[in-house]
């Protein structure tokens, strides 16, 4: 910038009008954009604050919490009842409900999320994937409410064709829809881990005669691995953490059973059922929803790690 | 077999018997016409060299000796390359461009192992063929790699990952890849523009090794090394073959002007 | 190659393109099948609600005989969370996105936010709603209103939005922020002047796909307490008597689309899940929607803008 003006400053004439402009302008032009980038900052520090805010928020509210219940009675009883008379507070009933709708839904997404991101990166003629993908995102797209309705409407009478005896609320039709909602997801992001894979590698296999199911398996996959791993994990995390599928489909009583027939509560279906209710502030009940929702933060967190950690190593590599 | 070659043709100039030769080939991108009427001989058991400047249609008629175009849409071939001695089209739409790679190996401009161990890259070409029997999968491994002068560098490690080997190590490893699926040519792209000169110089010591078994095509952006390397060398600019020849006769006495304008270094 | 040797090999690739038959049908079946049951949750709905949808089912509050009950308070709650939602999170998020893609210095700092950001994405969205329930409804005292739902939203989306923004900024070449210096801007006026402009495609698309998917989340706004039966509307603008303040509508009590439709979902009676259908029909085609325009959006910037 001085080149600049020394420059103009030789050529003197009208330019130097400009240039002392161009100087007093200078003190003025630094503090706005000392003061804009103040407060981009700040803005961008939310994010941060939001996350103390979360867990500042869990935490007070369980620390009363857990001066009442002890952290053993909680961990390891299997009854939940908060809002009884007489209390039990053993939350392992709600783990399970949440850890059997989340396998169920895992056994459905992981396959068909990898297949369908296998197809769509190394099979579909690239036209025809274009038309497809839409497709998946809308499907991501619809409201959990909706995916509800489905589970308790349509897919519930169809299960107790099959399943006769099956109650209307359950957790295999809760899981299996839950499921079909994160296979876009699963999907999604195995295939954004295929793709990475640099296509002189494809062609380094292609070039030995291989086929494309062979390239896939063998080329491939091994090198998106941790990629597609990480697709699991995150959909898992979506799934441990999705709440209307279960509290609409799953019914909302702790229920201590493995048996994906069987009616039962997850957390999240448990914190809807008490905010339906009308508990009042600073009650045993209000701060037990705070209780589960840190251990939901603390799974959910657990899985996000592990799945950004396998995900930050594909990127690594290529 | 081969159609009796006329005097005045490409096809004359060489003395030995040809492995394949490009008929009146013609290789569209899209609308692109990347390639005019090429007519290529290729010998048996020699190194024929491709040069020209860059974007001249150098790699993209390489990549059609193993179909390789066939992996993306619209590519499109005209005229022949016929593979000797069973005299086949191989860009004939009837021919099967997975039976044609697994004739004709490539290795690539920068390495490209596979993220498997050293055996399994060395392997893959047989275990696409289903060949399990590991005695069997051994005995070639170890040829090939010795083939690729990488044998006494890696034979306590087979079960290392590829990606922990050097530059050149790679690219003699994708070589030793080539040379276990017994292909009966190999493509070379601009195998060493990749790597430092001491591991340009191993790569074609080994080149000059392994012509006496496979027949070899190589492209490259470096003259001298064409110079150094291959018997025949083919100019072409423009996506047209403007001259073949005799490695020794054609960088002394370069028939065309363009020719002698490119490897006196006036363009390029 | 021998003859033999030849029809060998060809025997080896036959069986290896079986597998390619197979896996390649199997994996268009996978996909085809999502599209399958988008249409089959589509026809399911608009089968079982489609004759709800009369201009009385829009102008009707609910109410204990279903054939009666509607939907005004729910979709007008909606657009009012939503205008709050889209105040707290696009001018948050498009700062927040702006300072970490143009400003943010290499260290510690920077490297905490992006970590948070990822992170946020990633929280269930019901914790929103307990983080909502114990700051927005009970410390600052915002009551179980539109303003506690809209910045809750608010909040969830914010990290979609940032993340849209990123990759809007991200795909200008260096050589136009370059362009712009070597004219004497400086770097707020870079951003105005340029970025921004060229970035609000892709903006725009994120700004729709976090709205659309704030209008039909359901647990953080149950979790803050929303009713499920309102039969009023929240205060106009200096109308009513006394004369309503112009914000008064903000900490007004109400309810939305998914939790209109939830409450008719957690009835036994049927009559009451006709009345859930017609609502999800009304949801589906508002979320769907936004979603196509940001899809179409996105692909028009992809073929129009080749840098």
């Amino acid at each position: 910038m001085s080149d600049a003006m020394t420059a103009a400053d030789k050529g003197g004439g009208s330019s130097s009008l400009y240039l002392d402009r161009i100087r007093t302008m200078r003190h003025v032009r630094n503090g706005k954009e000392r003061i804009i980038e103040a407060i981009l900052f700040v803005a961008a520090f939310c994010a941060v604050a939001v996350t103390v805010a979360i867990v500042a928020i869990l935490l007070y509210e369980a620390s009363t919490f857990f001066a009442h219940v002890s952290l053993v009675e909680f961990l390891t009883g299997t009854e939940w009842t908060p809002l009884f008379e007489r209390a039990s507070f053993g939350m392992l009933p709600l783990l399970v409900g949440t850890v059997v709708t989340s396998f169920i839904a895992f056994l459905v997404a992981g396959p068909l999320g990898f297949l369908i991101a296998m197809y769509l990166s190394e099979f579909a003629p690239p036209k025809l994937a274009e038309v497809l993908k839409p497709f998946l995102e809308l499907l991501a797209g619809v409201p959990t409410i909706v995916y509800g309705y489905f589970a308790l409407l349509f897919v519930t009478p169809l299960l107790q064709k099959i399943i006769p005896g099956l109650p209307g609320f359950n957790m295999l039709s809760a899981g299996l829809v839950m499921g079909l909602m994160i296979v876009p997801y699963v999907a999604s992001v195995s295939e954004d881990a295929m793709r990475a894979v640099p296509m002189a590698l494809r062609e380094g296999s292609y070039a030995m005669g291989a086929t494309r199911f062979q390239t896939a398996m063998w080329v491939v996959l091994p090198a998106s691995f941790s990629g597609v791993m990480a697709a699991f994990v995150l959909g898992v995390s979506r799934a441990v953490g999705e709440t209307m599928i279960v509290a609409i489909a799953a019914g909302q009583q702790p229920n201590f059973t493995f048996d994906p027939r069987e009616p039962a509560a997850t957390i999240t279906a448990f914190i809807v059922q008490v905010a339906m209710g009308d508990l009042p502030h600073g009650s045993i009940g209000y701060q037990s929803i705070f209780a589960v929702g840190l251990v939901l933060v603390v799974i959910t967190l657990f899985f996000n790690l592990i799945g950004q950690m396998l995900r930050r190593r594909i990127r690594e590599v290529y | 077999m081969n159609e009796p070659r006329k005097p005045e043709s490409n096809a004359a100039i060489v003395t030995e018997p040809l492995k394949a030769e490009t008929r009146k080939f013609n290789f569209y991108y899209g609308d692109n016409h990347a390639l005019k009427n090429v007519d290529l001989p290729v010998a048996e058991r020699r190194v024929t060299a491709l040069i020209g400047p860059s974007g001249c249609g150098k790699s993209t008629l390489l990549r059609s000796f193993n179909r390789m175009h066939d992996l993306y849409p619209g590519n499109r071939y005209e005229g022949e390359i016929r593979l000797y001695p069973d005299d086949v089209d191989l860009v004939s739409p009837t021919v099967d461009p997975i039976e044609i790679r697994m004739r004709i190996s490539m290795v690539f401009q920068k390495p490209n192992p596979f993220p498997k161990t050293i055996f399994e890259n060395v392997a893959y070409g047989l275990m696409v063929r289903g060949e399990k029997r590991r005695s069997v999968l051994e005995e070639k491994v170890e040829e090939a790699l010795r083939g690729a002068a990488l044998w006494d560098e890696v034979k306590d490690r087979l079960d290392d990952l590829a990606f922990n080997l050097s530059g050149g190590q790679q690219q003699r490893l994708c070589i030793a890849r080539a040379l276990a699926a017994d292909p009966e040519i190999i493509l070379f792209d601009e195998p060493t523009s990749a790597l430092d000169p001491i591991a340009t110089a191993s790569i074609e010591e080994l080149i000059a090794e392994i012509k006496e078994k496979v027949t070899i095509l190589i492209v490259t952006h470096n003259m001298q090394q064409a110079a150094r390397i291959s018997d025949y060398t083919a100019f072409m600019y423009l996506g047209e073959l403007i001259e073949f020849g005799r490695t020794d006769e054609l960088f002394v006495r370069p028939r065309k002007k363009q020719t002698e304008d490119y490897i006196t270094g006036r363009f390029g | 190659m021998a003859n033999k040797e030849r029809m060998a090999l060809r025997g080896i690739i036959a069986r290896n393109q079986r597998w390619d038959l197979i896996v390649g049908t199997v994996g268009l079946l996978a996909t085809a099948l999502g599209v399958i049951i988008l249409t089959l949750l589509f026809v399911d709905l608009v089968l079982d609600g489609w004759h709800r949808l009369t201009p009385d089912f829009f102008l009707n509050f609910p109410s204990r005989r279903p054939e009666e009950a509607g939907i005004l308070s729910a979709w007008v709650g909606s657009a009012l969370v939503m205008i709050v939602t889209a105040f707290t999170a696009v001018p948050l998020g498009v700062a927040a996105a702006i300072y970490l893609e143009e400003y943010a210095p290499k260290n510690w700092i920077t490297e905490l936010i992006e970590i948070n950001v990822t992170n946020l994405a990633a929280v269930p969205s019901i914790i929103y709603g307990l983080l909502a329930l114990g700051l927005f409804v009970y410390i600052l005292g915002f009551g179980h209103s539109v303003l506690t739902a809209g910045l809750t939203l608010g909040l969830m989306i914010l990290p979609i939005i940032i993340v849209a923004t990123r990759e809007a900024l991200r795909a200008i070449p260096v050589a136009i922020r370059e362009a712009a210096y070597a004219l004497g801007a400086t770097r707020w006026q870079v951003v105005s002047d340029h970025l921004i402009p060229y970035a609000s495609g892709g903006i725009y698309t994120g700004v729709i796909i976090g709205l659309s998917r704030a209008i039909g989340e359901t647990a953080p706004v149950i979790t803050i307490g929303a009713l499920t039966f309102i039969a009023f509307l929240p205060p106009i603008p200096f109308s009513g008597d006394p004369p309503a303040g112009p914000f008064d509508w903000l900490f007004s009590p109400f309810t939305v689309l998914p939790i209109q439709m939830f409450n008719w979902l957690s009835r036994p009676q049927s009559a009451f899940h006709v009345n859930a259908a017609a609502t999800g029909i009304v949801i589906i085609v508002a979320t769907l929607a936004m979603n196509g325009i940001a899809i179409w959006l996105r692909s028009r910037i992809r073929s129009k803008l080749k840098w």
